[in-house]
């Protein structure tokens, strides 16, 4: 054969496996609303940039008949390419063949890309499309998502690792994308369950559908699986790409910095949305936008236990973790998934080199029998856990209430934040004024000829001389009370300041966090 | 860039009265938190299928005496016979199901008087 007849051979080759399932499950792909595997890939990374390998991988399936079936490329697309020009891993499993179940070499694909985005030190992307592990090749299949798993867990800390639901992800499968750090889902489209509806409706009678189960609303807002919800594909690739200029390739690295610009909402019109009464809501994403460059911040997880903010923004061009209580939901508090929220997005910022700002305005944690006995004690231990094992630059602003627990857990100067902030406004004390007066002035209060009248007065002593920044800042607890407008300068100052420090940790093989 | 006014929003969202140790603070509530069920104490006097199946013995019948540890029913889930016991002295003062039945998840089987 000559060279020319050698590469018709291989072009032709070459389109039997992208063909993918055939035009007929494309279609059927197309008409619930979804992409194809590769259209996604190219859809997510930069034009031109996508390399494919492992086309011409065939399933190693011998039972049931399954010899004679060809499964192109076995149901996953595996390839590197760029977003933004940063390099990238990208797995797609493709639910056009054989609906993207599991295979032995299904999995040894994927796997080998990991290995290769732990070599390279790159992020690397999964999108999960796939209906589960493939029956008839039985403990192969299951051996293939265990090697996934222990390399998602290795890989963990050590790049960043996205996953992106795009179909059903369903059984041992979830387990994969729930050790990854960011979970992508859309809307109608992802669903996430270990048992589904029907399994649920045999053993258990209880009637519920996959979209009230496990859609991806559910896993935003309640579960808190997912970081990441959009009400389209493309939507979602948007995000990706721009999560992925916010975070570093791999460990050793910072993020890529970007031209430092002013905020557009400046904070000196900060009397707009904040209010000094300390019982009054606001939107703290507002004072972040007043802070943070371009006034853009990216929010991680802004469904799910709203009380407390998280996500990316830019520092004079540099990417910081913005962690902030809440007062607009739930008053702010601390209590079972704003922790478990906060101390996650706190330990991968602490993993990639980015810094901490942590803005603190809570009344404390949540009372109530439902929290203590959801664990309210070990998930908000996860807080204080993460904050004192992180040695990323610590800056703390305290803008109005932090009271008792809630203040010592909010990145506290005796967890070692580098340096703490209190606006003029900060409340520091150990509990809210009328719950300390009531309690340190009982006995006057109630022997008074007027309780009423006594308690108003204890209060407004209480306030007057402890819901202030100055006691605490007397005992150098807090660093500094800036104004408002000063903020931003002396976050930067800090941050720039703190940014070459080296806090070492006691030896150790690892802690042990209360999961 | 020049000094953007901040728009300020149109409409107040429905802030609540929320209560954390006696301050009382205007705020937004969750769903998951407007969601939760309040807590009830047990009663033991009331027995309730903890998972949903189906009732395949009961071994008393209204009037009869009960001691602490007493066999009361069987549930069958999930393939495992469930044998139900009394947790309280007293009396069968009425029983909800009968056997063959499928029940689901707390529903009264059985009231001790």
């Amino acid at each position: 054969m000559s060279l020319r007849q050698k590469t018709t051979d291989l072009k032709k080759r070459m389109q039997g496996a992208l063909q993918g399932g055939g035009e007929k499950a494309v279609e059927k792909q197309k008409a619930t609303g979804k992409m194809t595997a590769r259209e996604r890939i190219l859809a997510i990374l930069d034009e031109g940039t996508f390399h494919e390998y492992d086309l011409f991988v065939e399933h190693a399936g011998k039972d049931f008949d399954m010899d004679k079936k060809y499964l192109p490329g076995d149901g996953v697309v595996t390839g590197t390419g760029n977003i933004n020009g940063y390099p990238i891993c990208i797995f797609a499993q493709d639910f056009t063949v054989a609906g993207g179940s599991l295979g032995y070499m299904h999995a040894k694909k994927i796997t080998k890309i990991m290995d290769h985005a732990m070599k390279l030190k790159v992020p690397l992307i999964g999108i999960n499309d796939s209906g589960g592990a493939r029956i008839q090749e039985g403990v192969n299949s299951l051996a293939g998502y265990g090697e996934i798993f222990y390399r998602n867990t290795l890989a963990s800390g050590v790049i960043p690792q996205i996953s992106v639901i795009l179909g059903p992800c369903a059984g041992g499968a979830v387990y994969s994308p729930a050790l990854t750090d960011f979970v992508f889902v859309v809307d109608k489209i992802s669903k996430m369950f270990i048992t589904g509806p029907e399994v649920i409706k045999t053993v258990l009678g209880e009637d519920i559908s996959m979209e009230d189960l496990g859609g991806a609303r559910v896993h935003a807002e309640i579960t808190g699986n997912a970081h990441f919800f959009s009400e389209s594909e493309s939507d979602c690739f948007e995000q990706i790409k721009k999560l992925v200029t916010f975070i570093p390739w791999n460990n050793s690295k910072k993020a890529e910095p970007f031209p430092s610009k002013h905020p557009k909402n400046k904070i000196f019109k900060i009397d707009d949305i904040f209010p000094t009464d300390s019982k009054k809501p606001y939107d703290v994403r507002k004072v972040i936008m007043a802070i943070c460059d371009d006034s853009e911040f990216f929010e991680v997880q802004e469904l799910f236990a709203a009380n407390i903010v998280i996500g990316f923004a830019r520092m004079d061009g540099q990417t910081v973790g913005f962690v902030a209580n809440q007062p607009m939901v739930l008053a702010g508090v601390l209590d079972v998934d704003s922790s478990d929220k906060a101390a996650r997005f706190i330990r991968f910022c602490d993993a990639f080199n980015i810094p901490l700002v942590t803005l603190v305005d809570l009344p404390g944690y949540l009372p109530g029998v439902d929290q203590e006995h959801a664990g309210v004690i070990r998930h908000g231990a996860k807080v204080l856990y993460a904050y004192s094992e992180a040695t990323v630059p610590k800056i703390t602003v305290i803008l109005r209430k932090a009271y008792g627990g809630g203040y010592i857990a909010m990145c506290s100067n005796h967890l070692r934040a580098d340096f703490v902030f209190a606006w003029p406004t900060a409340e520091i004390a150990v509990m809210g004024p009328e719950g300390a007066a009531n309690i340190i002035f009982r006995s006057e209060i109630l022997g008074s000829t007027n309780p009423e009248e006594t308690r108003k007065k204890k209060i407004e002593e209480y306030k007057e001389k402890f819901a202030n920044p100055y006691v605490a800042a007397a005992y150098g607890y807090v660093d500094a009370v800036v104004e408002p407008s000063k903020t931003r300068e002396y976050i930067i100052h800090s941050l720039e300041i703190a940014a070459h420090k080296i806090e070492e940790s006691p030896k150790k093989k690892h802690g042990i966090p209360p999961f | 860039m020049e000094n953007d006014e901040l728009e300020v929003a149109p409409e107040q969202p429905d802030y609540k009265p929320f209560v954390i140790l006696e301050e009382v603070y205007q705020t937004l509530l969750t769903n998951k938190h407007l969601a939760r069920k309040p807590y009830t104490p047990p009663n033991h006097k009331m027995i309730y299928s903890f998972i949903p199946g189906t009732i395949r013995k009961v071994f008393v019948k209204e009037g009869d005496k009960v001691k602490k540890g007493d066999k009361l029913l069987i549930l069958e889930a999930m393939k495992m016979n469930n044998e139900l016991t009394t947790l309280v002295n007293g009396k069968v003062k009425k029983i909800y199901c009968k056997t063959g039945e499928m029940v689901t998840k707390s529903q009264l089987l059985v009231e001790i008087a």
